[in-house]
């Protein structure tokens, strides 16, 4: 291990480190505008330089590997006027317009100019103008502030994996630009604004809507996919204005997809902010009052086995464990948390869960994804598989429809069939899997949601057993969850109880009028047609399609406006925070139901949000653990391996990644950009 | 890997794989210049757009990687060049040694401003950085030969001598 002296302290560091990593690690703070860690060095800026000692040139930290007895100097007047230098020239060609700028006051240019820049420029001469790009509804470019650092570029070819910015030309006529005007074909596309250190690329919808410093900040965690990326809100005056990925190594590092970025402004339209009546066919607006009574009558007045509750795809474990609570004081059964039908092992947590962990995937050595589309599904999760794949070129097969995951992968066919014949051990891939020391097995939520989910469950749950994939220290049988609320429901256990029907039982029941009284709470992605003749309370924060066949509309309040505890794919329990109050007279979820229990005669056991937690903490500890991944779950097998496949081909589940909830089916944004992908 | 062969037809076949050959075959995107330079010669003298997407797909490397380097280096042109392209050096040793009056000269004969190409489509005019033949400066490339020591009057007598010759 190598040892150098930075501005005269001795420090060791690892065989490879590069001097800016060292003088990190010693505390000593280098400007940089190209360099990042998740990208590889580029070395154009030379924001970095610093000084070694016998050496007559200064050097670029970045890119300079640590060798033995180095001395370091990053604080003498040659470094300090070298970066002054390299101050003057970036900003020779800068048009100086913070004043409109968004960047303006988080801006790493300014930061530095001001830190290490001259306090004067010196320079008279004409500046040279470059003319904006259009990258589509996403993101803005003034490229004449761009400096060139690259970031973006290597960003969208590293991370991304689709190349589709680059520079064109050199020097002075040097421009970043884009493979096709419009659009960037890119789930992660946003992220290139959070790395653009100037204001060459910032936000298009956030366009001139605020100052940073005028924003309050509330760090919360994701649920438009079931990844639970860590998130910023940035909030003013009680509307979510921008929401930004916090780092979280374990989960989405330091990225996060377009949709949960952008779908922020359908949080401001569509939205229920107050309780609604039907009254012969219309809708009234009226009273908590009434509309709770209105509930509690209907509810009373219906038999148990003729009254069910289905959670949606955005609810917290708190709203779900308070509905649960009621329907099943009153001796309802059918009460279910897989509103797409998904085949789950009720009391199986191994087999709703990714059980490798989403850092487990920098470990796997072999890769089989089962119906799923992993890129539309959870765009951040890919973005591992990809980046493993670049580390360890690992072997990637896909049993499911073809589509650009932006790594090779062996195309098995979209049949399930296949399963069959891996499980067995039949197929070439198996042996691929067998060989592998961390095999990596990715069901898609989409596949257990068919007619043969427990079918396909369970020969894939064989299959982790015939490679070997399914063990006490690696446990690389994995499902990936579409939905922000699913894990959560199954972890409650939130499934029909004897005799009670299932999502796809409620429905049946409901068109053949064997239905009386369904509570959906947030259930938009079913058939509303269904409950057409049922008494249909819906609780939820948009008019969508739950909403649209209710006789009680509860407004409650969205992920951005309640406390609320979220269950990712892997199981792991996080608390998303709110940065305001919901809108009107929308309420917490938690709490319309203990207010409607009141109602009914029969309260709830608890009053307060703690009262709830230590209720959910006492049912299923682990998901007290907040942001632990739970205990591995056991290694029983479950699904049906032994029925028969249907013959219809694994499907594309996620056809349009800009709008599969509520919100960002609200969202003009996410609108703009499935019609910029669909023109391109 | 896709394209090779309607982008090297016939002979250039030889002469691409020849190319390919002088680099490991995990590193084949290594021959991406000299092959761009191929695909420029076969291809009058420029690269338009689908050759130099068809050299990406030949290789396996991003479209855009490939245009990067086409507009990154002055030997290749990313829109139409005249048969003969006139390169007249103007860094400080040329233009000491009277770079000015071969432009001038050259800019007479041909009847074009630097950048342009005359009408008949056979010389485009183009100043450029130092060709790194000071010694003898002033100094004009055409095509890939370099023309020395010339003056104004040299540079039009040369250019009036190609004219006639196309000519007949
Ligand atoms: S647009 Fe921003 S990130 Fe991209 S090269 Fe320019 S300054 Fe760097
Ligand atoms: S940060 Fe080192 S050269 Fe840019
Ligand atoms: S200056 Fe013209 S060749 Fe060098």
């Amino acid at each position: 291990m190598p040892t150098l002296s930075i501005d005269g302290t001795e420090i060791e560091v690892a065989e490879g480190t590069t001097v800016l990593r060292a003088c990190e690690q010693a505390g000593v703070e280098i400007p940089r505008f190209c360099f990042h860690e998740r990208l590889s060095i580029a070395g154009n800026c030379r924001m970095c330089l610093v000084e070694q000692v016998g050496v007559p040139k200064p050097l670029a930290s970045c890119a300079m590997p640590v060798t033995d007895g180095m001395q370091i100097l990053t604080r003498s007047e040659r470094v300090q006027a070298a970066r002054e230098g390299v101050m003057e020239f970036l900003l020779v060609n800068h048009p100086l317009d913070c004043p409109i700028c968004d960047q303006g006051g988080e801006c790493d240019l300014q930061d530095q100019a001001l830190y290490y820049g001259r306090v004067r420029s010196r320079y008279r001469e004409a500046k040279r103008a470059v003319t904006d790009k259009d990258f589509g509804p996403l993101v803005k470019t003034v490229m004449t502030r761009c400096i060139h650092c690259t970031r973006c570029v290597r960003f969208m070819d590293e991370v991304a994996g689709v190349p589709e910015l680059g520079t064109m030309g050199r020097g002075e006529d040097m421009e970043i630009v884009a493979a096709l005007d419009g659009c960037l074909h890119s789930e992660l596309s946003g992220n290139v604004v959070d790395l653009c250190p100037v204001g060459a690329l910032t936000s298009k919808p956030y366009a001139f809507a605020a100052r940073p410093w005028e924003l309050s900040h509330t760090e919360s965690v994701d649920v438009l996919d079931a990844a639970g990326s860590a998130i910023r809100i940035d909030s003013r005056d009680g509307r979510v204005l921008r929401v930004l990925p916090r780092v979280n190594e374990e989960i989405n590092e330091e990225w996060i997809g377009d949709r949960s970025r952008y779908a922020i402004d359908g949080l401001a339209v569509r939205r229920l902010d107050r309780p609604w009546l039907r009254e012969g066919g219309a809708f009234r607006p009226v009273t908590w009052e009434a509309a709770l009574a209105a509930v509690a009558t209907a509810l009373q007045a219906a038999a148990p086995e003729r009254t069910a509750a289905l959670m949606g795809d955005l609810p917290g474990l708190e709203g779900m464990t308070a509905l649960a609570d009621l329907m099943r004081a009153r001796g309802v059964a059918s009460v279910d948390c897989r509103q797409d039908g998904g085949a789950f092992g009720p009391g199986e947590p191994a087999s709703w869960r990714f059980n490798a962990g989403i850092a487990g995937i920098d470990r796997a050595d072999a890769l089989l994804l089962i119906g799923t589309n992993p890129r539309r599904e959870a765009p951040v999760i890919n973005a591992r598989f990809r980046k493993r794949w670049r580390a360890a070129g690992i072997p990637v097969a896909r049993a499911g429809p073809v589509t650009d995951l932006t790594y090779p992968v062996t195309e098995l066919g979209a049949a399930p069939q296949v399963l069959a014949e891996l499980a067995e051990g039949s197929h070439p891939f198996a042996d691929v899997l067998e060989r592998a020391r961390y095999p990596l097995i990715v069901v898609g939520s989409g596949a257990l949601a068919r007619p043969d989910g427990g079918v396909v469950l369970g020969l894939a749950r064989r299959l982790a057993d015939t490679v070997g994939a399914a063990g006490p220290v690696w446990n690389g049988f994995s499902v990936l969850q579409r939905s922000a609320a699913r894990a959560g429901g199954l972890e409650l256990g939130i499934v029909p109880a004897d005799g009670g029907l299932d999502a796809g039982g409620m429905l049946a029941a409901a068109r053949a009028g064997g239905l009386d009284f369904v509570y959906l709470l947030g259930a938009d992605e079913v058939d509303p047609d269904a409950f057409r003749d049922t008494f249909t309370v819906y609780q939820g924060h948009h008019a969508d399609r739950g909403a649209r066949y209710a006789d009680v509309v509860l407004p409650g309040a969205a992920y951005t406006e309640q406390a609320a505890t979220y269950v990712n794919t892997e199981g792991r329990p996080q608390q998303a925070r709110p940065a305001h109050p919901p809108p009107g007279d929308a309420r917490p979820d938690w709490k319309i139901l203990v207010a409607l229990a009141r109602e009914l005669g029969s309260p709830l056991p608890y009053e307060s949000l703690d009262g709830l937690r230590s209720r959910i903490a006492a049912a299923v500890p682990h998901l007290a653990h907040i942001d632990q991944l739970p205990p591995p779950a056991p290694l029983a097998p479950f699904g049906d391996p032994d029925g028969a496949l249907d013959a219809a081909p694994f499907e594309e589940m996620v056809p349009d990644y800009y709008r599969t909830c509520p919100i960002s089916r609200a969202s003009a944004t996410m609108a703009a950009c499935a019609r910029a992908v669909a023109d391109a | 890997m896709s394209g090779g062969a309607e982008l090297f037809p016939g002979p250039d076949r030889d002469a691409a794989e020849e190319i390919l050959g002088r680099y490991p075959t995990a590193h084949r995107q290594s021959a991406v210049l000299p092959l761009l330079d191929l695909a420029q010669r076969r291809h009058g003298g420029w690269l338009p757009p689908a050759v130099v997407d068809a050299v990406g797909d030949y290789l396996g490397m991003p479209s855009m990687r490939v245009r990067e380097l086409v507009t990154f280096y002055s030997m290749f042109h990313d829109r139409p060049v005249g048969r003969y392209l006139v390169q007249v050096c103007r860094t400080t040793p040329c233009w000491l040694r009277g770079s000015d009056e071969v432009l001038a000269g050259a800019r007479e004969e041909l009847g074009i401003a630097p950048g342009e190409t005359t009408p008949d489509g056979r010389f485009t005019l183009v100043e450029v950085e130092c060709l790194g033949a000071c010694a003898d400066a002033p100094v004009v490339q055409i095509n890939d030969d370099y023309h020395e020591r010339l003056d104004g009057e040299r540079m039009r007598a040369w250019l009036r001598d190609r004219r006639r010759a196309e000519d007949d």
